[in-house]
């Protein structure tokens, strides 16, 4: 069976601390100024009636994935379990990409290439969580393989409210939101 | 079974993925081949477990240490504080350690104090330096005649040299400018105060009610992953604040209280649940005393009452009481940490803590819980020298004249400063690991008292505000760097944590430990310092208290025997007042000339045009001390001032999220231009910064210039009659735009 990786936020949990945020930066040496994940509190409403949804937002490896389309060089690919990552050697930070993600989620690394999410996928690889998800304070964070049905992931994204960021964008995100 | 190779099997599992263009695949799996193998390569050769010091949670750390840095930090799943998560802050601590700004070498004044101006010297020089005008001001004035503060668990080692000094005279902001109201308080109701971390058991209750206290960004790592695990259970919550903080957001009840009226809403609530008795009566009958005197008073103080006062609705107030009452005793009345608002805040943490009785949450599962220290022996130590004329224990400014302190006021060491404000005047100061221009109210007070010292002498990590002020500085390295005390705080799982450098210390700085023994050395007080080390103190304590080394230099931690924490664990209540009962009346605040039950007051009102200044907490920061750290500037760089888009509309100048204003506070005090945060998520009648930006100090070349200080607006504060707490939220600000400075 093949894995689909996908990661579920539970926005009830969320509290948009950002420790999700450091802990990916020193993981990854994502370097001053780039963000591989970041967090949004979305307010609703007016004073007093109001509504506040904080998220954990990173890349959304989406299965129609409108930035590996875009990449004139291959660079952009799908990887292992879904994952859309960057081959760092062969981009040549010509920006389509960027250009093409509804979602904002990639960056220009200063080494000159373009930089986003990889789920950790060399951590996935040891057996290990996204370093986000491991750090995660409020366990707001469930990564792991939609194709397997008794999965964290495959349980929350049966059983809860889900909602997908952007689904007008038709590029059917693997990282979905508890609301 | 087939067997592939890896590369080969990473090109079916791309093609079964079937989401790529076809004429791509033949060069795509080559990349994923590439993903595969690049690994940031940041996990560690070396993971020393250490204890966090980016705030006073000291939460369990891993350090991972490759090529002699340290390329990250993780949580320790063995630390019960941290359980293997980190907060943004505590996973930020390279930032402190590599920060470009820190202080490398010893510093001497070589101009005026406060106009940050030193000169490098060696150790030995500087060392010197504090000796002698410590000895001076001893021979002048005594030895009580100086003073530490201090904050963070590095103090350890300037307390026991201010001990062997001959000087009682410590203070941390921490109590007089933070958690002092509430420990007064649970100390008259109950016999005792809450301490750090607090004894409370979020993630059991099924109500949880925070007044004031925004948990989430106020990031007390176990306190927040609780309040996650009691919301994924189905605990619902009641906030109240002028500000819809992150927890409001996920509240069932939001209360946006008039700023300063708390008290009329905890009255109102008590007066809810007793007259439609949903109090625990039987809990009551048998633990406290004052219900018939409460239940009088609070007899007229009914939800429309404090609806006039509090401007919440009165159905809302009735709504979120019984809903408060129906969990009991599962229903947490979160005790608050930083409570320092207005003045009456003892009153206020009294009214909190009655509330709490009537649930009969105190000793109760879902409530305040029993808790213990781990146990450990002391270091021996020769008999302590008499100090001979030390003055009385009653001639001490220490309570500053306040009866129910417990604590030493900062507040009060820095009255002490000002000649004749207390019994004797102090005339030196040691400053450890608090900027003392950021944590006390004020700043223009304080920096007035520093110009009377004889002497002082800042330790720290950064050129904060106070090393400019500072004659001799003495640079310590980071907790990463550092060997230091064990900590064993009274928890619900008594435990033993310790801290172990990760690297060496960078540039000349040296560990707290090494500069207190060193300084102690000059000063003939060597005796009473006889360890090599931190280190070899650390061991001797393990080896007394029978705690295997080896394990706890391995696993960061050692957690003792679980004890009961509640009644339905077979525990008693803790009731230390001196009849063990709880105090609902207080005969000791109605000896002492103060309200027995806690009354409301009206606050000041804001003058036509100004709000209310309110400040608080970020997630990625602990007060000033993390706005340098570069990696924690990245998500927050700098604080806004959020104002309510009504009273933005009517601002006499237009004013939207992001652009620049100058805030200028009821004595004519002007802050750095700080942007706007125009929003619906706070009331009209106050604003709000986050504490702990505008500095000043020109070492801090991340944080210099960026954002307001609340701290230099607060010219003003209104100090507690019960324990001299400095409330704080009494200044008041009207918006400027900030022209051409944006």
């Amino acid at each position: 069976m093949k894995r689909r990786y996908a990661m579920a936020v539970d926005t009830r949990r969320c509290v948009a601390c950002s420790a999700c945020v450091i802990a990916c930066k020193t993981e990854n040496r994502v370097p001053n100024g780039g963000f591989r994940c970041w967090t949004v509190q979305e307010t609703s409403g007016t004073f007093p009636d109001l509504a506040l949804e904080p998220r954990s937002e990173r890349c959304n490896h989406c299965a129609d994935a409108p930035c590996v389309s875009a990449c004139p060089t291959g660079a952009s690919f799908v990887a292992e379990g879904g994952i859309v990552a960057v081959d760092r050697r062969k981009c040549t930070g010509c920006k389509a990409c960027i250009a093409s993600c509804p979602y904002g989620a990639r960056f220009v690394h200063a080494d000159g290439h373009v930089d986003k999410c990889t789920f950790c996928l060399h951590r996935v690889a040891k057996g290990g969580q996204p370093a986000c998800v491991e750090t995660c304070p409020t366990k707001a964070l469930t990564f792991g393989d939609l194709s397997d049905p008794s999965s964290p992931v495959a349980e929350l994204a049966r059983r809860s409210r889900v909602k997908t960021l952007k689904p007008e964008a038709g590029t059917r995100p693997q990282v979905f939101f508890l609301t | 079974m087939a067997r592939y190779t890896r590369r080969q099997f990473i090109q079916i599992g791309a093609a079964a993925g079937g989401a790529m263009a076809a004429s791509g695949l033949a060069t795509r799996w080559w990349g994923l081949d590439a993903a595969r193998a690049e690994d940031p390569a940041t996990d560690g050769d070396q993971v020393v477990p250490t204890f966090c010091e980016l705030c006073f949670w000291n939460c369990g750390v891993l350090a991972h240490v490759k090529g002699g840095r340290v390329t990250k930090l993780t949580g320790n799943p063995e630390h019960p504080l941290s359980r293997g998560r980190l907060c943004p802050r505590g996973a930020g601590g390279t930032g402190l350690l590599y920060d470009p700004d820190r202080l490398k070498k010893p510093l001497i004044r070589a101009s005026k104090r406060g106009e940050d101006v030193f000169q490098e010297a060696s150790w030995d020089a500087a060392l010197n330096k504090v000796g002698e005008e410590l000895v001076k001001v001893r021979e002048r004035h005594g030895p009580e005649a100086v003073a530490l503060f201090t904050h963070g668990f590095g103090g350890s080692w300037w307390k026991h040299f201010m001990k062997v000094w001959g000087s009682p005279n410590i203070g941390a902001p921490s109590y007089a400018q933070c958690r002092g109201p509430r420990e007064a308080a649970f100390t008259l109701t109950y016999g005792e105060g809450l301490g750090s971390p607090e004894p409370i058991d979020i993630a059991n209750a099924r109500v949880i009610t925070l007044i004031g206290s925004h948990l989430g960004e106020n990031m007390h790592n176990t306190q927040v992953q609780e309040l996650a695990e009691a919301v994924g259970k189905g605990a619902q919550l009641v906030v109240v604040d002028p500000r819809f903080s992150v927890a409001a957001g996920k509240a069932r009840y939001w209360l946006p209280v008039k700023p300063g009226t708390d008290i009329a809403l905890l009255l109102a609530w008590m007066n809810v649940i007793l007259t439609e008795k949903r109090h625990d009566a039987e809990y009551l009958a048998k633990y406290a005393t004052g219900l018939d005197e409460l239940t009088a008073h609070v007899a007229t103080k009914t939800p429309e009452w404090a609806s006039a006062i509090t401007g919440v609705r009165p159905e809302l107030i009735r709504e979120s009481a019984r809903l408060i009452a129906s969990a009991r005793p599962a229903s947490l009345i979160h005790p608050g940490r930083h409570t320092t608002w207005y003045g009456d805040d003892t009153q206020r943490l009294r009214a909190t803590a009655i509330l709490a009785a009537l649930l009969g949450s105190w000793g109760r599962r879902g409530g305040y819980l029993v808790t213990d220290k781990f146990r450990l022996a002391g270091y021996p130590l020769p008999k302590p020298p008499p100090h001979p004329g030390a003055r009385s224990k009653d001639d001490m400014p220490k309570g500053g004249g306040f009866p129910v302190a417990d604590e030493v006021l900062a507040s009060g060491l820095c009255d002490a400063t000002k000649p004749g404000r207390a019994l004797y005047d102090l005339k030196a100061w040691i400053v450890y690991g608090t900027n003392l221009m950021q944590s006390l109210p004020a700043p223009q007070e304080t920096a007035a008292a520093i110009q009377n010292l004889d002497f002082i002498a800042a330790i720290d990590v950064l050129p904060a505000e106070i090393c400019g002020f500072a004659d001799v500085v003495l640079p310590e390295c980071t907790y990463l760097e550092r060997d230091d005390d064990l900590a064993a705080p009274a928890y619900k799982q008594p435990f033993v944590a310790i801290r172990q450098a990760a690297v060496p210390p960078m540039y000349e700085s040296r560990p707290g430990s090494w500069i207190a023994k060193e300084l102690a050395n000059k000063l003939g007080m060597g005796d009473q310092f006889p360890w090599a080390d931190a280190r070899e103190f650390v061991e001797t304590r393990l080896a007394a208290s029978k705690v295997d080394s080896a394990e706890i230099r391995r696993k960061g931690v050692v957690v003792g025997k679980p004890i009961p924490t509640c009644e339905e664990e077979g525990a008693t209540p803790n009731i230390t007042t001196s009849d063990g009962k709880i105090k609902l009346y207080s005969v000791e605040l109605q000896q002492l000339g103060f309200e027995p039950i806690p009354d409301f007051h009206p606050q000041e009102e804001a003058p036509p045009g100004m709000f209310r200044m309110l400040s608080g907490r970020a997630p990625t920061h602990t007060f000033g001390r993390t706005t340098n750290n570069r990696l924690l500037a990245e998500p927050f760089p700098e604080n806004e001032v959020w104002v309510n888009a009504d009273a933005a509309r009517a601002l006499p100048f237009p004013l939207a999220s992001g652009d620049r204003v100058v805030l200028v506070n009821q004595d004519g005090v002007r802050s750095d231009p700080v942007r706007a945060r125009v929003t619906q998520r706070i009331r009209g009648d106050c604003v709000y910064l986050v504490h702990g930006f505008g500095h000043t100090a020109k070492g801090l070349r991340q944080a210099r210039g960026r954002g307001a200080s609340d701290s230099a607006l607060t010219s003003r504060y209104k100090v507690d009659p019960i324990m001299g707490g400095t409330g704080v939220n009494v200044n008041f600000v009207r918006l400027e735009p900030a022209g051409s400075l944006a």
